[in-house]
């Protein structure tokens, strides 16, 4: 059969998804360091929900399970759940969560390449909407935990609710800095008195500020492999950056500073690992500096004005729902045609 | 205040159903008729397999509501589809009763059995054959449609379809059929 | 503005690119070279093989009029076939030799079927036929490109489109540039790369002539940075040609692209729905200017090609190899190819194809033929779902979206397709070659193509079906009309002609010789329906293979011709005398017979002539539905015999008289035999 070409030199979709493990590894190990080690119970019960579940409907769908499986983009989505997911969230919370990503977003939409939605997100955002009381309940740092907590102890928190004698839940878990902020401000406090809690760091959250670092250290070397292009995670930032500078420019006493909202919360995670996901991101590279825009402009907007303290996972669906609008809106110019 | 609301609605309401009848009628995009634009689907093979005279006849049935879609061989599925489409209807198999799709055939007289007697001629839809009473009678290939309508009259039963043989010229690529396996595929789609 | 950055920041960065200014496309991929294994030798001459096989199809456009027969004495040069009309081209004889075969052959084509060849045996004496040069510097350049259209000269590109419909000064938009396409881009394909470095001269005195016929101002070969010894040849040649220049850019696939090459060079894109001629540019490839050049100055036709024979054989190297070479012969001039070769491909290994097998001719499209293993060029893993990565849109040159293409082709949605431009595309293989997920993108995109263009075939044929359906339904009613009316004018002029003449036998007699005519007619047609159940029977009979026995029927035909032929006079002159009368009333018969019928009805004539009309009338549709019933029963027995219910075959001596008087007064009207029909 003709086969031409009869050449190629792709990565391969499992090297390219490995290459995204990699660089989330910076951004986990500041994780460890600033929380302990519940994490990576959650990346390792995501990880095998992840396969399980994706096994078991690519049984049901009657498609090969091994190369499915092999190209590790499961296990991709099992780690930014369970980076996204309070660190000492119950483990039935992973769980779940993991598996609404899995077989709702992606496999009941035909699988690998199919979802509209990016999975991540929609787990997320469907555990954030039906618990919110517990996805709100993240572990303070251990550098400023009252009790932190050793890595059985929340072993024993995550699977079984159990917390030494003495601990109470308050004393383990904490506001994290943007939903601190928030409700500071809701009580009508000002910037400069917030931004003296112990939660906040030197540019974002104690802590959390490493991690973003973290992320963004592998989000650059995901752009220096080529693994994702730069339109993305520049326009990200660039749009957060500028309307909160706006707003802050505007009133500086109730809006937080432009590097706060870029190194606190997921911003950093989102740039680099959410948005870029090829199968519900736009195909055209002008397409992608609109859509990055549309996330980070909604993701400002929610932080203040909305409901929930990160707007991260509702602005990327919200966003993936025009994403083939701006896909049809711009078609870039083909060679020898004038539009 | 139950009344003031209900008025209101049915006031909406009527302003907006006369704006849409303006609408309609000020804006009103000419397009051809149904019957042109379900011609335009059929193949022209004026074979009367569909159990009309020939495919504008069926293309007016269908438009007036007498004939099913799925009576037309030489579309073939794809046609059924366009006209499911086109009408907005559910699309159905092709209906058997009126003949299974075959490969494209052009009719072709045998010249040394023929007798010029004109019969096929006559039977012809799209006047395909030249020819005339006493005179040799020849199909025009590329004229013919392959409806095979000239096959019964003649007496002498000279006329064969012949199908259209694939030649570098009219050769065309086929479908890429990948695999999903490396073992061959059963039972799963090719991606 | 972009493009002096990018120089400038290139410039900095000290880039080792040889390249001048020049103008980016976007995408392009760079897959390995492999050109040095065969550019270690200089062009190697094959001996005269021991036959070549010319397919009549080596080029774009119509098929070219064979113009020999087999056994016919050809020289070296002589034309075998003349082009067809205005897009064709010739074939000439390589060598000198006699025509052994005109027949189907399997022809080196991605589809694997056969085609029409000539082959020719040659005798090694390489005799050629008497050249004619041409000195073009005083020749009116209508007689040049007149001339060319003789020469079978090609785009030897791989393009393959006859050359002197390029040349055409048609006054129409001058061309003042023109392109010498030395990119050769493709990897492993180095036969442009040799032919520089060996005969650069012969090139740019090419291109002088083409720059003459054309009319253009200045000459501009665009050349890859690859290749450094090439770019010194052609360099050192152009210093002879004012007006030309060597314009180096930078390696990368598909730089060789005619609209590509252009951009690169002149920075202008031409749109996508017009030609380069209509914006002054042509292009040329460097070995068809050279054939030019040889065609003019000697007088040689197109009778060879370099090609690179490169690969899994012992020494690759480029040849001069004559058209209709086996392919064997090259590739045991090469040194044989290695155990482990699985198939050849024809072409580079992007944009190249397999080959049915190796017992294929070189056409005027080979330029190189790459031996495969396994190895070489592995099959790719099974294709995963599209990621929407979008890698094969930032590597399309022509800066489609090949992701939007590969869903729709995949879904058969061809009118989206073609409104995203799929037939912009140059089916280089770059979005394939980055593709993370191995979808084989171009095979769809070439599926999709097929379809829309035979569909567009198809509705063509359907909208002219269409119009001769109506015709011939506006034709039928304008009969009958006509019909009606000379019927109203008739019955009017013989009431008439009662109340004039009441004898009234002006009619009668019309009506006589109207039946007598039609009842020759009848016994002519019973006849001809005897002798066809004669011949169902003889066949039912005989119960043989019908195509076997077609020919030896045919010359038993023939040698029966004049003693078969006297066997039945009555039945001869009957027949005869009613062609000749059918002949002359042909028309008045079957008016008046029908006339005779509306006429009986409507005017109520004598009951006599309609009884008769309708007897004959009656006798004749008997007569036919007897012999449909006839041929139905035959048919039906022959199909339950297993047998093709075919009607040429064993015929009786009195039906093959029939027959051969039929042929007789064929060969005299100088129809054509069933051998011309293609």
């Amino acid at each position: 059969m003709n086969r031409s070409p009869y050449v190629s030199d792709a990565p391969s979709v499992s090297v390219i998804m490995f290459k995204v493990l990699l660089a989330l590894i910076p951004g986990i190990v500041a994780y460890l360091w600033v929380f302990g080690g519940g994490i990576i119970v959650s990346i390792v019960l995501a990880t095998v929900t992840a396969l399980v579940a994706e096994a078991t409907l690519l049984k049901i769908r009657q498609r090969p399970i091994k190369p499915y499986l092999c190209d590790l983009s499961a296990i991709v989505t099992a780690w930014l759940l369970a980076l996204a997911l309070p660190p000492l969230a119950p483990w039935w919370l992973v769980v779940v969560a993991t598996l609404f990503a899995i077989i709702v977003a992606k496999q009941l939409y035909g699988g690998l390449g199919y979802n509209p939605f990016n999975p991540a997100m929609v787990g997320y955002a469907a555990m954030l909407i039906s618990f919110p009381i517990i996805m709100t309940k993240w572990p303070a740092p251990l550098t400023l935990a009252q009790n932190p907590l050793s890595f059985t102890e929340q072993l024993g928190f995550i699977f079984s609710n159990i917390l030494p004698a003495g601990v109470t839940v308050d004393a383990v878990t904490s506001a994290t800095p943007l939903d601190y902020l928030k409700t500071q401000l809701m009580l009508n406090h000002e910037i400069s008195g917030i931004s003296k809690a112990p939660i906040f760091g030197m540019f974002g959250a104690k802590g959390g500020e490493w991690i973003s670092a973290g992320y963004l250290l592998g989000g650059l070397y995901l752009v220096q492999q080529r693994i994702i292009s730069w339109h993305l995670p520049t326009a990200f930032l660039a749009a957060l950056a500028l309307i909160s500078l706006v707003f802050y420019g505007a009133d500086n006493t109730h809006y937080a500073n432009p590097v706060f909202h870029l190194m606190s919360g997921a911003s950093m995670l989102c740039a680099f690992f959410i948005i870029t996901d090829p199968v519900s991101g736009p195909t055209t590279p002008r397409g992608k500096l609109y859509f990055a825009a549309g996330v980070g402009v909604l993701t400002y907007l929610i932080r203040v004005y909305g409901g929930y303290p990160d707007g991260v996972a509702f602005a990327v669906l919200i966003m993936n729902m025009c994403v083939p609008m701006i896909d049809a809106a711009t078609q870039p110019r083909v060679f020898g045609h004038e539009k | 205040m139950l009344l003031s609301s209900l008025y209101v609605m049915l006031g909406l309401a009527l302003v907006l159903g006369i704006l849409l009848g303006i609408a309609a009628l000020l804006f009103k995009v000419e397009g051809d008729p149904l019957v042109a634009r379900i011609d335009a689907i059929l193949p022209q093979t004026q074979c009367g397999q569909c159990g009309y005279p020939g495919c504008k006849p069926y293309a007016t049935a269908i438009a007036n509501g007498e004939a099913d879609i799925n009576q037309c061989p030489p579309g073939g599925d794809a046609g059924v589809r366009a006209l499911a489409d086109l009408l907005g209807v559910e699309y159905k198999p092709l209906n058997a009763e009126h003949g299974m799709p075959k490969p494209k055939s052009v009719a072709f007289i045998d010249e040394a059995t023929c007798i010029g007697c004109t019969l096929c001629i006559q039977a012809c839809p799209v006047d395909a054959i030249l020819g005339a009473a006493k005179h040799m009678h020849t199909i025009i290939a590329s004229e013919c449609t392959g409806c095979e309508l000239c096959v019964a009259p003649c007496p002498v039963d000279c006329i064969t379809m012949q199908p259209i043989a694939e030649t570098p010229d009219n050769w065309k690529w086929k479908y890429p059929v990948i695999p999903i396996k490396a073992v061959s595929a059963v039972g799963g789609n090719a991606s | 503005m972009i493009n002096s950055i990018v120089n400038f920041a290139s410039k900095l960065l000290g880039s080792p690119s040889t390249a001048e200014d020049f103008y980016r496309f976007n995408g392009g991929v760079h897959p390995a070279e492999h050109k040095q294994e065969s550019t270690l030798k200089p062009i190697g001459k094959l001996p005269i093989p021991p036959s070549l096989v010319l397919p009549l199809r080596q080029h774009v456009g119509y098929i070219p009029k064979i113009r020999v027969k087999v056994g016919d004495y050809v020289h070296k040069g002589q034309m075998l076939a003349e082009a067809e009309g205005s897009v064709s081209a010739a074939i000439h004889a390589p060598s000198s030799g006699t025509v052994s075969a005109i027949a189907d052959a399997i022809i080196p084509h991605p589809s694997g079927l056969p085609d029409m060849c000539i082959t020719i045996t040659p005798d090694g004496k390489d005799r050629w036929v008497d050249l004619k040069p041409i000195d073009w510097r005083n020749t009116p350049k209508t007689e040049l490109v007149a001339s060319l259209r003789l020469s079978g000269i090609v785009g030897l590109g791989g393009a393959t489109f006859p050359t002197h419909i390029k040349v055409r000064a048609d006054g129409k938009s001058g061309v003042h540039t023109l392109v010498i396409n030395a990119a050769e881009c493709e990897p492993y394909i180095t036969c442009d790369d040799m032919l520089m470095r060996e005969h650069a001269d012969e090139i740019v005195k090419g291109m002088e002539i083409v720059q003459y016929l054309l009319g253009a101002e200045r000459c501009i070969v665009g050349i890859e940075d690859n290749k450094p010894e090439a770019t010194a040849a052609m360099r050192a040649a152009c210093s002879a040609l004012p007006g030309s220049s060597v314009k180096v850019v930078p390696t990368l696939y598909p730089s060789g692209d005619a609209r590509r090459l252009i951009h690169l060079l002149l920075g202008t894109e031409i749109p996508h729905d017009k030609r380069s001629t209509d914006v002054g540019i042509q292009v040329f490839n460097v070995a068809t200017v050279r054939a030019i050049y040889r065609y003019f100055t000697f007088g040689e036709p197109s009778l060879s090609r370099i090609v690179t024979m490169t690969g899994n054989v012992a020494n690759p190297q480029n040849f001069e190899v004559l058209f209709g070479t086996p392919l064997q012969t090259l590739i045991a001039a090469a040194g044989n190819a290695g155990a482990d070769t699985t198939h050849f491909i024809m072409g580079g290994p992007m944009m190249g194809f397999d080959l049915p097998s190796a017992n294929v001719p070189i056409t005027k499209a080979a330029n190189c033929i790459i031996a495969a293993t396994p190895h070489m060029f592995a099959a790719p893993p099974p294709a995963m779902p599209c990621i929407r990565c979008a890698r094969c849109a930032d590597a399309c040159p022509v800066n489609l979206q090949p992701q939007e293409l590969y869903w729709f082709a995949k879904s058969d949605n061809f009118e989206k397709a073609r409104d995203y431009n799929l037939f912009d595309c140059i089916e280089c293989g770059c979005c394939s070659y980055v593709c993370p997920s191995n979808i084989p993108l171009v095979q769809y995109y070439r599926y999709a193509k097929s379809e829309i263009i035979a569909a567009d075939k198809a509705k063509e044929a359907a909208d002219l079906a269409r119009e001769r359906n109506e015709f011939r339904l506006a034709r039928i009613e304008r009969e009958k009309l006509e019909r009606a009316q000379k019927h109203a004018e008739r019955a009017a002029s013989a009431k008439k002609e009662e109340a004039q003449t009441s004898t009234g036998d002006a009619k009668p007699a019309a009506t006589d010789t109207g039946t007598q005519a039609s009842a020759a007619a009848d016994d002519a047609k019973k006849a001809a329906i005897e002798r066809a159940k004669a011949m169902k029977q003889a066949q039912t009979e005989n119960d043989t293979p019908a195509a076997s026995e077609a020919q030896p029927a045919k010359s038993e035909k023939a040698l029966a011709a004049k003693t078969a032929a006297d066997n039945d006079p009555d039945k001869q002159a009957k027949i005869a005398a009613a062609i000749a009368r059918a002949k002359a009333q042909k028309l008045a018969a079957a008016q008046s017979a029908a006339d005779n019928a509306v006429a009986a009805q409507a005017a109520g004539d004598s009951a006599a002539e309609q009884t008769k009309t309708e007897q004959s009338k009656q006798d004749k549709q008997a007569l036919i539905a007897a012999a449909i019933e006839r041929a139905k029963a035959q048919k039906l027995a022959a199909a339950q015999a297993g047998v093709t219910p075919k009607n040429t075959d064993n015929v009786s001596a009195s039906v093959k008289a029939e027959i051969e008087k039929i042929d007789a007064i064929r060969e005299k009207a100088h129809i054509a035999d069933n051998t011309d029909k293609t």
